[in-house]
């Protein structure tokens, strides 16, 4: 409580009620997150239950009854009579899901070989940072799907719908690391050379000691912060993956599942299938983005223009 | 009077201008043909490649019906039964000028029955082929075959001289990824002659000067673009954008699209296709369930149960938008042997299926993997999701598995699925050919495509006595008897016959082929 007091009391607080932009998008994230988080209990319908579906009930329009069984659907159903409300919030859920599971990944993988490079120093830096650099120059989908492929091609067939989710948090995880690892190493390079560093070598705390109790704490803004805008880019590489047919399966579907199942259908005029996926994916994305702008700008005033 | 002199001298004038010019026809569909070496692979767009340029001894037309090509006359010999002689086309010159006479037929048929041969399927009770004099040839049988004229529509002949000129006698050998000269270069007798080729790219097929069908066929395209277009969205788009004339496959959720299009039409006809799932009905246990020890599928009332569950008529409706005809027989209706009768929706539904399974020991269900395509028929994947929601509801529940066929069809061939989905055509129009290929016991000769693992001896030896039973009539009883057999044991789920969708401008003048073949030297245009 008395924590939760003083966050209330404080200049981020502050600095946070008095941005609309960074209220609505936190609330729309929040909303979103918390939606998918509790879609077993909101949808009216799993619609990964194959024995609830009834294929009569394909292609309902929003709003509106079906022709056949007098069902009625919020958002309408797709072509496998699969209510189009219930898949949003299941993919919501998987692209959530992969999107956090990545980013936290790739975060431990940046930040512990940030911190290493910035310690040590000599040739593991170089190496390191080296590595970094390569990566950097291809764009991160192309490693993702590198990966994707190369997990693919090595998992036994009858494990790759279950082990597919997890790859793709791997091989997200891995195409993002990069930013992490860069901004650790530089701010840790910083910290390293302050005097309470100084001091805690002197009484001859170990390096990982040092590294972990000490310098991290004082670098974590800058982390978080890469954190929330890497959120939004791995939630739009996951979608982009699936939506190349890499990456989640059908029977799993994330956001961009469903917008590459919409996308077949978006000539022939059934649009519901495809719109209401792809507005969800842009309002989260938007709303993390946002959220990682605005929380750039006040964890780092010199930004500021 | 006069006005109407003036109009009809202007449409004769048109008409002579158009018959004067040269008439492009541009083509294009999902897939290219796989090789240009005739004999290499049974495939249906690599025949529909070939057959503008070769030609077999006998040829369908536009409806299916059986014409004479490279022979006129052909009938069995009234002395001995085992014998069919066939009287030669004269006067027919290959492309590079050679003439066409009985050697290059015996040459062509040698080679189509070579171990390489993707044809020799079609030609395995045939014990020795020879001339009879320069327009005369004569196929000897290990027995009298009846039908065998509807075993030659896709024999094409090569000039025997060109052949070993150029090194090409060998059949070349498909699946070792071999290459050779016959495998890109081509001389036939046929309409066409290809001019260019960059495959999976263009090709480019212009009309043969000195083709022997002049006159008899319309023969308005003289040159012919043929572009394999696999995207669906892209290949409608250039039809509609009027790059492309004519395309084969139409999907479903575009025919309205392009039906309302004012400068095209859609033109749809039945196509001799089935589909259908197969199931493992012959292991003690299966290697895709969850069932210890035994095999469900052994069981004919969960076969039964499956058939009924099988919603066809949602399929029709939902996933393949009212462009397909609900089955009850693995066989087109075009094929000898089909009757109304066997073609008969399994009555029941999903509540009567779930009783079955009770019956059965199933109560509670079980798990099974389902084998299917995602490139090969229309909506392949989506029958196959569709048919996973509708098993789910007598119990079963269905781990889909779907990809491209070059993957999926070495599954069914080394039998390593269970339960997997397939489509098949049937060019002789005869039940023997699925017979043969799908309910025979899987041996050396026979059921190669049958991964059911069903095996009957009865059955088979019915199977084999078709092949040389000269009395039809008794010969189609037999054919009703294995049907009988086949549908009372549920060998296959059927789901529906396939209907083709080929979207074309309005100046194309065709009628559907229900082999899904282009023939277009009979084609029109306006």
């Amino acid at each position: 409580m008395e924590r939760f007091r003083s966050f209330l009391a404080s200049d981020f607080f502050y600095a946070f009620k008095r941005a609309p932009v960074a209220i609505v998008s936190f609330c729309i994230a929040a909303f979103m997150i918390l939606t998918a988080i509790l879609a077993p209990l909101i949808a009216p319908t799993n619609p990964f239950d194959p024995s609830t579906l009834n294929l009569m009930n394909g292609f309902t329009a929003p709003f509106s009854k079906n022709d056949f069984t007098g069902d009625h659907f919020l958002l309408g159903t797709d072509d496998q009579g699969r209510d189009v409300f219930s898949t949003i919030l299941y993919g919501l859920r998987i692209s959530l899901f992969v999107g956090f599971s990545a980013v936290l990944f790739a975060m431990v993988l940046g930040v512990s070989l940030g911190l290493l490079a910035a310690m040590t120093g000599g040739r593991t830096d170089a190496i390191i940072m080296r590595i970094a650099d390569v990566q950097l120059s291809f764009p991160a989908i192309l490693i993702a799907m590198l990966v994707f492929g190369i997990a693919k091609g090595i998992t036994p067939p009858e494990l790759r719908n279950e082990v597919a989710v997890w790859v793709l948090i791997i091989s997200i995880g891995l195409a993002d690391w990069v930013q992490f690892a860069r901004v650790v190493r530089g701010a840790a390079m910083v910290e390293r050379q302050k005097e309470y560093v100084e001091a805690a070598m002197l009484i001859g705390r170990g390096r990982v000691a040092i590294a972990l109790k000490h310098i991290l704490p004082n670098i974590l803004a800058s982390v978080l912060v890469i954190a929330t805008i890497s959120l939004a880019l791995a939630i739009i590489t996951e979608a982009t993956l699936s939506f190349l047919g890499v990456g989640a399966p059908p029977t799993q579907p994330s956001l961009g599942t469903l917008i590459r199942i919409g996308q077949g259908f978006l000539f022939s005029g059934e649009w519901w299938i495809l719109l209401f996926p792809a507005l969800t994916l842009l309002m989260l994305a938007l709303s993390v983005n946002l959220l990682g702008d605005w929380l750039r700008n006040t964890l780092n005033p010199k930004m500021e223009k | 009077m006069k006005t109407r002199a003036i109009i009809s001298t202007l449409a004769v004038a048109l008409a002579m201008s158009t018959s004067a010019v040269a008439e492009t026809l541009n083509w294009a569909r999902a897939g290219d043909s796989l090789t240009m070496d005739p004999h290499a692979q049974n495939e249906g767009p690599t025949h529909a490649l070939a057959s503008q340029v070769y030609e077999p001894l006998i040829q369908r037309d536009m409806a299916g019906k059986q014409v004479p090509a490279l022979a006129t006359e052909w009938s069995t010999d009234p002395n001995d039964p085992n014998v069919w002689k066939f009287k030669l086309r004269e006067g027919v010159v290959f492309h590079d000028g050679a003439e066409f006479d009985s050697e290059d037929v015996v040459f062509s048929f040698q080679r189509a029955m070579s171990p390489d041969s993707d044809m020799k399927e079609l030609l395995s009770s045939v014990k020795e082929v020879r001339a009879d004099g320069k327009f005369g040839f004569e196929i000897v049988t290990d027995g009298p075959n009846p039908i065998m004229p509807a075993n030659l529509n896709d024999i094409y002949i090569m000039d025997k001289g060109w052949t070993e000129k150029n090194n090409a006698v060998k059949v070349q050998d498909f699946e070792g990824g071999e290459d050779t000269f016959s495998a890109k270069n081509t001389n036939g007798t046929g309409p066409y002659v290809i001019t260019s080729r960059v495959p999976d790219s263009k090709t480019v097929l212009e009309a043969f000067g000195n083709y022997w069908g002049k006159g008899q066929f319309p023969l308005e395209v003289t040159k012919i673009n043929y572009t394999p277009i696999k995207n669906a969205a892209t290949r409608v788009a250039a039809l509609l954008s009027g790059e492309v004339d004519f395309i084969q496959d139409v999907p479903v959720q575009d025919l309205g699209r392009v039906g309302e299009d004012e400068k095209l039409k859609v033109i749809t006809a039945p196509q001799n296709r089935v589909i259908f799932f197969g199931l493992n009905q012959g292991d003690a246990d299966l290697k895709n369930d969850n069932v210890e020890g035994k095999n469900p599928f052994a069981d004919v009332r969960v076969r039964r149960a499956m058939n009924m569950a099988i919603n066809r008529d949602a399929i029709k409706k939902i996933v393949m938008r009212g462009q397909s005809i609900p089955a009850g027989v693995a066989m087109p209706p075009f094929v000898n042997g089909w009757t109304k009768e066997l073609d008969q929706i399994p009555p029941g539904g999903a509540e009567a299926g779930k009783k079955l399974m009770a019956e059965a020991g199933y109560g509670d269900g079980f798990t099974v993997t389902l084998q299917c395509p995602n490139d090969r028929y229309i909506n392949d994947e989506a029958i196959c999701q569709a048919a996973v929601a509708m098993l789910g509801q007598i119990g079963i529940t269905v781990n889909l598995d779907a990809k491209p066929k070059a993957q999926h069809f070495p599954e069914i061939g080394n039998l390593t699925t269970d339960f997997y989905m397939l489509g098949w055509g049937v060019p002789t129009y005869d039940s023997e050919y699925i017979f043969n290929f799908l309910m025979h016991t899987k041996g050396e000769k026979r059921g190669s495509w049958n991964g059911t693992r069903y095996s009957n001896a009865d059955l088979d030896a019915k199977i084999v006595s078709l092949a040389s039973e000269t009395d039809l009539a008794k010969r189609d009883a037999t054919i009703a008897e294995i049907w009988k057999q086949v549908q009372e044991d549920v060998l296959y789920l059927p789901i529906h016959h396939q209907v083709l969708n080929w979207g074309m401008a309005n100046k194309v003048d065709t009628t559907v082929s229900p082999d899904d073949r282009a023939r277009f030297k009979y084609f029109k245009l306006k």
